[in-house]
């Protein structure tokens, strides 16, 4: 309950109201994003010669099914399966203390471990780069990876850290009085990325 | 900044939080860094005025597995041994900018009072005959691992009820979470306000045994104990131990509970006390986890996410 709480201010607003519904528009509908996932899975066979050593890491909530539809289509594409998990980065978040304690995410990695492996990172919405420190600073903890790569379905831009994706579904230029919502089947009975006006909010320090 | 003193201040929705906090930050004893970043540059006061090893380790470890900087102060060897009231002494770990501060008392209510004292979070580690909350959470985290769920689980709390502060805790947290929960003890081991508590009470342990999915034997506190509540250590152990026999006529899937330290031959067997079904040492590992889960929704956020208000300035 209170783990999806946290998911959706991490995508910004949440499943928005009916009345915001009005006001929002749809950027990527289902097929879109069905697209942009087969085409990050050929990105990352390309980039690691055919997915050798690739573990996929989603990052809670949104990020882990993503993580699980490349694992997917990587398969199809290639016939080899990629081991596939989910991190999280609760513990390592730089704002816990602007906020009440929050519920933790599920962290799940593959029997395979970290160590040796290319871990490719996957999230929903890359903004500031914080989430992805946080990741980081999470997967130091648990081994040594050979490399860490980023892929993300939609980069909104306004890093605040030197951060950039390996991987992007969508290349989505915003303002900072826009929110970026995504929709997953998996959670919202649709796929669909979302931009509308941002709630007022203390800052936007939650968002990728 | 919020405490918690009673296991009874936890809602249904803050005490499944704790639970489930609690089963992700099991992970951390498989990682190859077995720590969190997370209280980095926040400091917990380990205040002891009664022995303990178990459960001060287990606060001081968990403490440092979140990088909490940890001060242990026990009784012996500190101004409490000149004569410094709880107050005095309270008043200068709040001089230091105590962050959190886990108190243990001879005194019931101790932990109540020290929260009207200090601005930091106060952890109830065992007040007096009153509460022993962070034990209570760890009993009914086991109870979840090994059983799967906790709605009406039939729970039998065994022994010294009156001097128990791990019995008060239990049902009240149990009741919460909607267990069933039978307290079984003579009649002069049960404390007289006893009827107000949201449980069954009943002095025959033969005839609960059999229809208990938990079985919890607590320890008689011989040391609390000024007058006779029981002819002889055998009549009780006869009555009230949990031996093979009786081991035998439990249901096959139930559990044996201990907070320990146990008396083998008294209120437990050591057959019984050993056999896979018996949970003493998972408890134990279950406890670092839940305390750790305790100190970070305390002292993790802006606000903490469980506990009462109360000593608020």
């Amino acid at each position: 309950m209170c783990a999806q709480k946290r998911a959706k201010s991490d995508v910004g607003e949440g499943s928005p109201a009916r009345a915001d519904l009005d006001r929002t528009r749809a950027v990527l509908e289902g097929p879109e994003i069905g697209r942009a996932l087969t085409r990050i899975a050929h990105e990352v066979l390309e980039r690691t010669k055919g997915g050798e050593g690739v573990t996929l890491l989603g990052i809670p909530t949104r990020g882990v099914p993503l993580a699980r539809r490349l694992a997917e289509r990587i398969e199809r594409v290639e016939d080899r399966s990629v081991p596939w998990g989910s991190l999280d980065i609760t513990m390592y978040r730089d704002d816990l203390r602007l906020a009440p304690a929050r519920a933790l995410g599920r962290t799940d990695i593959p029997a395979e471990g970290i160590d040796d492996r290319v871990v490719v990172l996957v999230d929903d919405v890359l903004f500031s780069g914080r989430t992805v420190r946080a990741a980081l600073d999470a997967l130091n903890d648990l081994g040594r990876p050979r490399a860490v790569q980023l892929a993300t379905l939609v980069d909104r831009g306004h890093r605040q850290l030197p951060i950039r994706a390996d991987y992007v579904g969508k290349n989505l230029p915003t303002s900072l009085r826009e929110s970026v919502t995504v929709l997953l089947d998996e959670f919202d009975s649709r796929d669909a990325v979302l931009v509308g006006p941002a709630k007022a909010r203390p800052a936007p320090e939650e968002e990728h | 900044m919020r405490h918690l003193l009673s296991a009874g201040d936890l809602s249904r929705d803050e005490a499944i939080l704790v639970l489930d906090t609690a089963k992700e930050l099991a992970q951390v004893s498989g990682r190859s860094v077995k720590k969190y970043p997370t209280l980095r540059g926040r400091t917990v006061v380990n205040l002891f005025y009664e022995d303990s090893t178990r459960t001060r380790t287990s606060f001081e470890l968990a403490a440092k597995r979140l990088s909490a900087d940890v001060i242990n102060f026990s009784a012996k060897g500190s101004s409490v041994s000149k004569g410094e009231s709880l107050k005095d002494t309270a008043l200068t770990l709040q001089a230091m900018g105590a962050d959190g501060v886990v108190i243990r008392h001879s005194a019931s209510g101790a932990a109540h009072r020290l929260a009207g004292w200090v601005d930091g979070a106060v952890l109830n580690a065992g007040d007096g005959t009153h509460e022993h909350p962070t034990q209570a959470l760890l009993d009914v985290f086991t109870m979840r691992e090994r059983l799967g769920h906790l709605e009406g689980l039939r729970v039998a709390i065994v022994g010294d009820i009156l001097h128990s502060r791990v019995a008060r805790s239990n049902v009240l947290l149990l009741h919460t979470l909607g267990a069933e929960v039978t307290l079984v003890a003579p009649p002069t081991l049960l404390p007289v306000s006893v009827h107000t508590w949201p449980c069954a009470v009943s002095y025959e342990l033969d005839e609960v045994l059999p229809k208990s999915d938990v079985v919890m034997m607590l320890r008689v506190q011989a040391e609390r104990m000024k007058d006779a509540f029981f002819p002889t250590a055998r009549e009780y152990s006869r009555r009230y131990g949990l031996d093979r026999e009786r081991f035998a006529r439990m249901q096959r899937d139930a559990i044996v509970m201990h907070p320990g330290p146990m008396v083998r031959g008294m209120e437990i067997s050591a057959e019984v006390a050993d056999s896979p079904r018996s949970t003493v040492t998972e408890q134990v590992t279950n406890g670092l986890s839940v305390r750790m889960a305790v100190l970070y929704l305390l002292l993790g956020g802006s606000e903490s996410g469980i506990g009462n208000q109360e000593g608020q300035a």
